[in-house]
């Protein structure tokens, strides 16, 4: 579902991106024969010699794609116990949020808000929607438009491990940004 | 006309409603009986016939009477006879086994699929004094039948056993407590199975687990199944759109329509009892709040306005009054408000915290999850004298949800690993465990009298 989302967000980001580097050739990438012809050929090479490369310089939309590669690993951030504050140690991810949505305008995040399966169900609704607009909050702070966020609170009904232990909860009780 | 056509994919999507026509999804398991509970014997109807049904209907009456906790039905095997009619029964028997009344009955086959069914509710104990007594005066017995509580008789379909056998322990039970039975009511429920195609699945069935049936199914969480006061619709929360919405579904048709999608929270409906209002929390204005929605009109009056969480709403059974959970005090505790002055006050302050408080249909106390020591547990307080009894056993107990004849409270708690439905008697004595065949299951709602 996250994958989804993102691939949405980058369908949108993507030609604006592509628009503003002017970047001029319309080469198309190599067919997928071609792709495994060339593996193939890199296996053998590899094997009998050892070839270096040049760092390429990335095209834009590959920019884009790396950084909300690394934005997708990073989306998670925890909350303590009936607690709604951004600890401190998330702030960096949520920076690197922030610049991407600062430097992408049309994309659009949605946060969710989870909690861990304590407290009664509906609690758990409004004590998610919390976490998640305490994130949007902090974006908004760093510059991030309010127009790009959304929330949605899925309380306790989302739990990512069910082992029932203060480990599990910990794990629970989280905002997750999804593109 | 988009909105409509994109609701009539989900509508196909969503909504496939095969009838589990006997699928047992969940089994009661009673946890802690009471040892006071008054001896019954409901004696095997005798049969006449080719073709017997396949429903035993002295089975499920004696589930019923032994479930609601107010009796203990004895098993055949401790009967001194198997009579079929009161003129059979000798009464003596029956004191010294220390039975207090006896259901006695035949069926009767007449006709394809057709079967009478006749019973007799018979209070042994005056039966025996109404004998003794004649005997002595008049010599002669001249039958008395003060102490035939109940005499009925009906023609039904093999089907319409298990049903029937409900009905007639709704009568056993009002004529022997004076109160009304709930045994042909049913609950609501969310199932989840984490790994099905379709994981989180809304149900009905009857309120002993029988007669299963899926009434949607979901890829995203259902929530919050609330009954509609005519027991014939379910206003619920579904994320089916990746974002909270209020949904009310029409039981019988599958109809459905939303009632409420603003931005974020759209949760916790509640019918009102005169069933034309909905109370609901919606975070549309900053923070979760109260409002109640004109469900024709869908006109909204906001009735919280505070910036700590205000959420699950419910309403006293005259509709004047709602009680909900708030975070203003510091930790969340109960409230209500008088819907006509506005009036605010908070009703409890023992325990860490108390949340989803539901009124008994008298009006007179107050159900709810209390949380002292770390333990969620239900409690029940009296709104006169504001004593709290803790009634489960149990922790993380969560949704209570009460019987319409005030009996029993259905709610979800945790046993072994897994989410399970549990039953306890409003007194707290009795208790019983509904366990899923698999998966978890959540959220019980329990209908008004149908």
């Amino acid at each position: 579902m996250n994958v989804h989302h993102a691939l949405k967000g980058m369908l949108i980001a993507l030609p604006i991106l592509t628009m503003a580097a002017c970047s001029s050739t319309s080469q198309t990438s190599a067919s997928d024969a071609e792709a495994e012809e060339a593996a193939r050929r890199a296996q053998q090479e590899r094997e009998a010699v050892q070839v270096e490369r040049a760092q390429p310089t990335m095209t834009a939309e590959e920019r884009v794609r790396e950084q909300m590669e690394s934005l997708r690993q990073e989306s998670t951030i925890y909350f303590d116990f009936d607690r709604a504050t951004i600890r401190q140690e998330f702030a960096e991810t949520l920076r690197a949020h922030a610049s991407f949505l600062q430097s992408n305008p049309s994309v659009r995040v949605t946060i969710e808000g989870h909690t861990d399966e304590r407290g009664t169900p509906e609690y758990n609704i409004a004590l998610g929607e919390r976490r998640a607009q305490a994130v949007v909050q902090y974006m908004q702070n760093l510059g991030v438009s309010s127009n790009q966020m959304r929330t949605v609170s899925y309380g306790e009904e989302r739990p990512i491990d069910m082992s029932r232990t203060e480990a599990g909860f910990a794990k629970n009780r989280r905002a997750v940004l999804t593109y | 006309m988009m909105n409509l056509i994109r609701f009539s994919l989900f509508f196909l999507l969503l909504l496939s409603v095969p009838v589990d026509a006997r699928s047992n999804a969940l089994e009661i398991v009673i946890t802690e009986g009471i040892d006071s509970a008054r001896p019954i014997a409901v004696v095997p109807f005798r049969f006449e016939g080719a073709n017997r049904p396949s429903e035993t209907i002295t089975d499920v009456v004696a589930a019923d009477l032994t479930r609601s906790g107010q009796f203990n039905a004895i098993p055949t095997i401790r009967m001194p006879q198997q009579p079929h009619n009161a003129s059979s029964v000798d009464y003596a028997a029956w004191v010294r086994e220390g039975v207090e009344a006896v259901v006695v009955g035949t069926i009767r086959e007449v006709g394809p699929d057709r079967y009478t069914v006749a019973f007799e509710l018979i209070d042994v104990a005056r039966g025996n004094l109404g004998i003794t007594r004649q005997m002595l005066n008049a010599g002669q017995l001249t039958a008395s039948q003060e102490h035939i509580l109940e005499t009925r008789e009906t023609t039904i379909s093999g089907s319409q056993m298990r049903q029937f056998g409900h009905r007639i322990s709704d009568i056993v039970y009002e004529r022997l407590t004076g109160t009304r039975g709930a045994f042909l009511t049913k609950i609501a429920y969310v199932l989840v199975q984490r790994d099905a195609e379709f994981p989180f699945q809304l149900a009905v069935a009857d309120y002993d687990g029988a007669n299963q049936q899926i009434l949607l199914r979901s890829r995203e969480p259902l929530m919050s199944p609330s009954w509609s006061p005519d027991g014939t619709k379910l206003a619920y929360v579904t994320f089916e759109q990746r974002q909270a919405q209020i949904i009310i579904q029409d039981i019988y048709t599958g109809r459905r329509s939303v009632l409420s999608s603003t931005p974020g929270i759209n949760g916790a409906p509640t019918w009102s009892p005169d069933g034309k209002r909905m109370a609901m929390v919606l975070s549309k204005d900053g923070n979760s709040e109260i409002y109640i929605m004109d469900i024709a009109t869908k006109a909204l009056t906001r009735v919280t306005n505070h910036r700590a969480i205000d959420t699950e709403p419910a309403w006293s059974p005259d509709g004047k009054e709602l009680i909900f959970s708030s975070e203003r005090g510091g930790n969340p505790q109960l409230y209500s408000v008088n819907l006509q002055t506005g009036t605010t006050r908070r009703l409890t302050f023992e325990g860490e915290m108390n949340l989803s408080g539901t009124f008994t249909p008298d009006g007179e106390s107050i159900v709810m999850v209390n949380r002292t020591r770390g333990r969620y547990q239900l409690a029940r307080m009296d709104r006169q004298t504001r004593y709290m009894q803790v009634l489960t056993t149990t922790s993380l107990d969560e949704s209570p949800s009460i019987a319409p004849n005030g009996s029993m409270v259905i709610y979800s708690t945790m046993h072994g690993n897994s989410q399970v439905l549990a039953l306890v008697s409003m007194d707290g004595r009795f208790k019983a465990r509904l366990p899923a065949a698999e998966g978890e299951v959540k959220s019980p709602a329990w209908s008004p009298f149908l």
